[in-house]
């Protein structure tokens, strides 16, 4: 259970909860548990030893670029495939070996697929409900997701949100406890977008437990309370997303002036980055505060540069994933 | 935390009651597919009264009502178990349709489970349909062998159902549709259901199934005879071979 965890430390910031040696079956244990799970597909590792955890309740965001590995992921999570490596535990239970005991309690989302094409809308949500014990009502649901006029088209004539729409309603019918969610807004517009935005919002005041996997950053920042990002099959980070925009490091101050000013002496009193962009426009990018801002300036007042311009940037999550996906490419 | 619409009650609902909805709904898209309909009912009543009505072909026997009617029969088992089947699950394979229900409460035993049903109960429906045809136009069966009929037309489609999961499993579903359509059509004419098949003797029985089946239904519904042991053999053998394969091979994604 525990190889790899060398994969582990070698991130940037390891995962923020306390690692427990066993795992419990109590109610109080997380909804996800993953630990230094493994995916490979012949010589390719799509994951390569990560580990994260879902509180009940609480929403987390997988976000990446495609072929990240997130899919891969959430596929060993919802038992489709068993890990290469390392363990997943879901509601407690092994996704796998208790599969037929965990799927009533899940709600699952492919990315596309995954119904009849020739069965209409509201068969499908029909369909999954007659499954479940205790269904939610598939009018409410249809009309919840803007979908009641659709009810009786036929799921290959519905567009690709419509079809999206439809997949998030079936993962929600049975009331599961958890709900896996792999890219839930791909291909709807604007407004599709925002009602299920809405929607899993209110999963989460509910006590739903979400994990989902998106490559939307405004979609990880606006509805995850956790964000991981993947990169390569790795975890490059892990947080809140205030957390992961306020991390160290990641405040920039950009200052206009002279071309050509000698900055490392700045960058070593300051302990920060310095970088001169474009000819007269200096970056500082560093942990910075008032008093840092006022030494940059006194700095730049010493060298005797004509300061024409200063600008701070607080970073968003968009900057830190450029940053982190960028560096682990290359 | 206030109880709000989404607040979690999972739970399966009774086997039972999946069950049948799933079924339900196989049969409900089976119906809705032109192509199944024509495949499991068209072609089968075209051939009773083409070749039962008319002298367009040589059969071995001056009854022929009573040598095409259960030929027809066995071909409706290899067409809606076989055919049918193999092309729905190709498709249902590569639409990711397997996979998900398999990740539902359904459970993968429970879609194996209704697949099966619904195959029976659309095998019932046909061969109730083509026989009340064919007594409608003259074709005067013996009901004293019924059950060894129904017993080889069980293992029959146990085979087809095999072959037909096992096909779908390792091709592409437009090649598993011309594949199947191709294997239909080969039988319908060698096959021994319109015409005599190529005599091989009791060796027929166990290269071609659709034959040794016919010639089955034709011993006992036509004749009141007995199944003949090379005919059982024949038939255990197939099914046993194909649902080994299809448990060997089946792939669900």
């Amino acid at each position: 259970m525990t190889e790899h965890t060398g994969k582990q430390r070698s991130g940037p910031h390891p995962g923020g909860s306390p690692r427990s040696a066993k795992y419990s079956s109590g109610m109080l244990e997380n909804a996800v548990e993953v630990r230094d799970v493994v995916v490979k597909y012949g010589e390719v590792t799509a994951v390569d030893g990560v580990s994260l955890s879902v509180p009940r309740g609480s929403i987390l965001a997988l976000l990446g670029n495609n072929g990240a590995g997130k899919t891969s992921l959430l596929q060993v999570c919802e038992g489709f495939r068993g890990p290469d490596g390392g363990s997943a535990r879901v509601l407690g239970l092994d996704p796998i070996a208790d599969h037929d005991d965990l799927m009533p309690r899940l709600g699952i989302m492919l990315q596309s697929g995954g119904v009849y094409p020739w069965a209409t809308a509201g068969e499908i949500l029909q369909l999954f409900a007659s499954y479940a014990a205790n269904p939610l009502d598939v009018d409410m649901l249809l009309d919840r997701l803007g979908l009641r006029k659709f009810a009786k088209t036929r799921f290959r004539r519905l567009s690709g949100g419509e079809q999206q729409r439809l997949s998030l309603a079936v993962a929600l019918v049975g009331r599961p406890e958890l709900v896996f969610l792999d890219e839930p807004t791909a291909g709807m517009d604007v407004g599709a977008r925002q009602t299920t935005w809405e929607l899993v919002d209110s999963l989460r005041a509910d006590g739903v437990s979400v994990l989902l996997t998106t490559h939307l950053l405004d979609e990880a920042e606006s509805l995850a309370d956790q964000v991981v990002i993947m990169d390569n099959g790795t975890v490059a980070a892990t947080g809140t997303p205030a957390e992961l925009t306020a991390a160290a490091g990641i405040d920039l101050l950009q200052v206009r002036a002279e071309p050509g000013l000698a900055i490392a002496p700045l960058a070593a009193q300051l302990d920060a980055k310095v970088t001169e962009e474009g000819p007269g426009e200096y970056a500082i990018a560093g942990t910075l505060d008032t008093e840092s801002l006022a030494e940059v300036l006194a700095w730049f007042a010493r060298a005797g540069a004509q300061v024409t311009a200063v600008n701070t940037r607080r970073r968003t999550l968009e900057d830190v994933y450029l940053a982190l996906t960028a560096g682990a490419t290359r | 935390m206030t109880t709000g619409t989404f607040t979690p009650s999972p739970g399966r609902a009774p086997m039972r009651a999946i069950l049948k909805s799933q079924v339900r709904m196989e049969l409900v898209l089976t119906a809705r597919r032109g192509e199944a309909v024509v495949l499991a009912m068209g072609v089968p009543l075209l051939v009773l009264l083409g070749a039962g009505l008319t002298e367009a072909t040589n059969v071995p026997t001056d009854d022929r009502l009573g040598y095409v009617v259960p030929g027809v029969l066995a071909l409706t088992v290899m067409s809606t178990a076989f055919t049918g089947q193999a092309i729905t699950t190709g498709y249902e394979r590569s639409y990711g349709v397997l996979k998900r229900l398999g990740a539902s409460p359904l459970t993968r035993p429970g879609l194996l489970f209704s697949k099966t049903a619904a195959i029976l109960c659309l095998v019932g429906i046909q061969i109730l349909a083509l026989a009340l045809v064919g007594v409608a136009v003259g074709w005067r069966p013996d009901f004293s062998q019924v059950l060894p009929a129904v017993g080889v037309t069980v293992l029959a489609t146990a085979a087809y159902c095999g072959f037909a999961l096992l096909i779908a499993s390792l091709l592409r579903p437009e090649t598993v549709t011309a594949g199947a359509t191709l294997i239909y059509v080969l039988m319908l004419a060698a096959g021994g259901i319109m015409f005599a098949a190529p005599d091989l003797g009791t060796a027929g029985y166990f290269v071609l199934p659709l034959a040794a089946h016919a010639q089955a239904l034709r011993d006992t519904l036509t004749d009141g005879t007995a199944v003949p042991g090379s005919i059982w053999l024949s038939l255990t053998l197939w099914a046993a071979i194909a649902l080994t394969l299809a448990a060997r091979k089946f792939r669900w994604e």
